[in-house]
């Protein structure tokens, strides 16, 4: 069904730029590879954000994803008005409300009573406005009863829960939540998703930051990766989700591939692949990894090749070795490939590859083999080292 | 342009009330203090100053004159040097809401001139005792508290932006300080230094303020600065007082965008 609704626009930021002029003596300490350190008239400059533009309807959620150091935590805080952009400027239709973080100004010698018209104040409302927010937020919390005690005498938890009922019930036009799933406790993101779930249904405006995909494809309608200081891909958020996904995983295997570079020694050639046949240092759950193994002739006739997987913390996941296959002695040959069906839990792993000339006897070790790493796919999940092919029955 | 907005009310108030929630925390006599204080430092200097030193004596009602003169010489002090590090001070909040970066320094301020106007009870009190009778001039020292007032917030504007880059301004203040509290002439009376001297003290502003204050509030003894140097001259003070508030205004508006990052 089209949707003929007219569009309105809650915020709109055009060609967002920031710089950050970095004091010297700092400049030295600041090796941040993935910002623009250019030396400007004896200052240094950090460019973080480089022409950022977009908008943001009314009833939108939009996710802002992007790694650390990408430059969204600046941006959002530009949305917020607490930074001001270089260059550039940021349109606003209604009110805006920040939570760049929970209970902005509490002070542990107030009453909590005190604390929430004080939080409620520096996040832009009146007091007639907090006092017809005060019971909801109270009861939200759960804490009536302990509203006239010392915030330093609450539990963390209570004192994360009174912030919290502050941020939910403070109702604005615009929202914006900086990582705010990142503190506290399972119980309590529950409750946030929970909020986001509300949120989603009353086409509240949220802007989110989040380095949690799953957020973001659950609730945003609307999402942007920044890279770099840029906006590399928006719109879809199942697309900027996958878009995340693959950066991390470039940077990953970038980082892998750099350690793999120091290796020396033995005359075993390792490599690790996927299934396709493309090299590859970093896997999910699951996946099917190829580890291909080559010796030059010099080695002589091969009876066997074993490969071990070890964990980076040093505990042997499993040995295999080709003589239990089909391939009875790989005599004339000289390379072999075996496929490894991924089932062994989300962390870093390497290879240590024998060659044997005969049982027992070894002819060439690569001791310190290619590295990998295998992440969570979301799906699959247990606990321990390995998942054994297991049936569940009942009668 | 809309400054006395509802929100900004309510984070004043809630940032004065903290303030003085906070300060007196723990201890038995509470907010009891802030009179006490002042009366205590009173008793002292009175003793000092009337027993020991006599520098007074020629002046009626010197106790009142001198006490006067410290009430509004300690406002100056604490508006200026808790007005500066006002800024840094709320460096965490001005980093994560976007509040605008003036309130910090008013709300300092406001702090500052309550605990001059309870001072100024405990000068009234004692201003009685010592046989003083309320008159008509009286009325006219709030205006003279209107002028200090503008011109504190004036330097701790100044100084409260210029404190986020350059951190020693806290230690030249304080010696500036400690300069001006002898060249502001609230321990001695003005009278004392040699006549041809008289007229550079003016060069203080802050002479002017207190010298009428005094001249209103407590004995027409008080040296002025249109006794000295004629009317015309009073507008030299006031001149200053709107120099400083529009150099104040143009340099906090430009600093107070970078405030965040440079904290």
């Amino acid at each position: 069904m089209q949707n003929i609704e007219t569009k309105q626009i809650a915020l709109a930021a055009h060609d967002i730029h920031k710089e950050f002029v970095l004091p010297q003596h700092k400049s030295t300490s600041v090796k941040q590879a993935f910002v623009n350190i250019v030396s400007k008239n004896g200052k240094t400059i950090q460019k973080v954000l480089d022409g950022v533009s977009f908008e943001v309807n009314k009833g939108d959620f939009l996710g802002i994803v992007g790694r650390n150091g990408s430059g969204k935590s600046t941006l959002l805080k530009i949305l917020a008005g607490v930074y001001a952009p270089t260059i550039g400027q940021v349109d606003l239709h209604g009110g805006l409300t920040p939570f760049i973080e929970l209970g902005v100004g509490f002070n542990p010698e107030l009453s909590g009573r005190d604390n929430v018209f004080l939080n409620g104040a520096l996040l832009g409302f009146s007091r007639a406005e907090m006092e017809t927010m005060y019971d909801e937020i109270v009861d939200f919390a759960e804490l009536g009863p302990f509203m006239d005690q010392k915030l330093k005498n609450y539990s963390s938890g209570m004192q994360v829960r009174l912030a919290f009922s502050i941020a939910i019930k403070a109702h604005n036009e615009i929202l914006i939540f900086d990582e705010v799933l990142a503190v506290g406790d399972e119980a309590f993101q529950r409750k946030c998703l929970d909020v986001f779930e509300y949120y989603k249904a009353t086409r509240q405006t949220v802007i989110l930051v989040t380095h949690d995909m799953e957020t973001v494809k659950k609730f945003c309608n609307k999402a942007i990766l920044i890279d770099g200081g840029k906006i590399t891909q928006m719109g879809d958020p199942r697309a900027v989700a996958n878009a995340y996904s693959e950066l991390n995983q470039l940077q990953i295997d970038k980082e892998t591939s750099k350690k793999n570079k120091r290796r020396t020694g033995s005359r075993l050639v390792v490599q690790t692949l996927n299934a396709r046949r493309e090299h590859r240092e970093s896997f999910v759950l699951g996946d099917t990894m190829v580890a291909r193994v080559e010796w030059p002739a010099e080695l002589g006739k091969l009876e066997s090749i074993g490969i071990n997987i070890f964990k980076e913390s040093g505990e042997h996941v499993t040995g295999i070795n080709s003589r239990f296959g089909p391939l009875k002695n790989l005599r004339d040959r000289h390379e072999v490939e075996v496929e490894i069906k991924l089932d062994i839990t989300k962390g870093k792993y390497y290879l240590l590859v024998e060659a044997f000339r005969k049982e027992g006897e070894v002819v060439e070790t690569l001791l310190d083999g290619p590295r990998f790493t295998v992440a969570h796919n979301g799906k699959l999940d247990w606990s321990g080292l390995v998942n054994l092919d297991h049936v569940w029955t009942t009668d | 342009m809309q400054y006395i907005t509802k929100k900004n009310r309510a984070i004043l108030r809630e940032m004065v009330a903290t303030d003085f929630k906070v300060r007196y925390q723990g201890s038995i006599l509470g907010y009891l203090w802030s009179v006490l204080k002042p009366l205590f430092l009173f008793a002292i200097l009175y003793v000092v100053f009337t027993y020991v030193f006599k520098v007074g004596n020629s002046i009626p009602h010197y106790p009142v004159y001198l006490l006067l003169g410290i009430v509004l010489w300690n406002f100056f002090t604490e508006a200026t040097m808790v007005g500066a590090s006002s800024v840094v001070a709320h460096g965490d909040l001005l980093r994560k809401v976007s509040i605008p970066r003036y309130l910090v320094v008013i709300a300092s301020s406001m702090s500052a001139l309550i605990n001059l106007s309870l001072s100024l009870i405990v000068v009234i009190i004692i201003a009685l005792f010592n046989g003083l009778r309320p008159e008509v001039g009286w009325l006219m020292i709030p205006f003279i508290i209107l002028e200090v007032f503008a011109f504190s917030l004036a330097v701790a504007f100044i100084l409260s932006a210029a404190y986020v880059k350059y951190r020693d301004i806290t230690y030249i203040w304080e010696i500036v300080l400690q300069a001006g509290f002898y060249a502001s002439a609230i321990l001695f009376p003005l009278q004392l230094v040699p006549a041809q001297y008289q007229k550079w003290f003016f060069l203080n502003p802050l002479v002017q303020m207190v010298q009428d204050a005094r001249y209103l509030g407590v004995t027409h003894d008080s040296v002025t600065i249109w006794s000295k140097l004629g009317v015309p001259y009073t507008l030299y003070p006031f001149v200053v007082v709107v120099v400083m508030a529009i150099t104040a205004k143009l340099y906090f508006k430009k600093q107070s965008k970078l405030f965040a990052e440079n904290i």
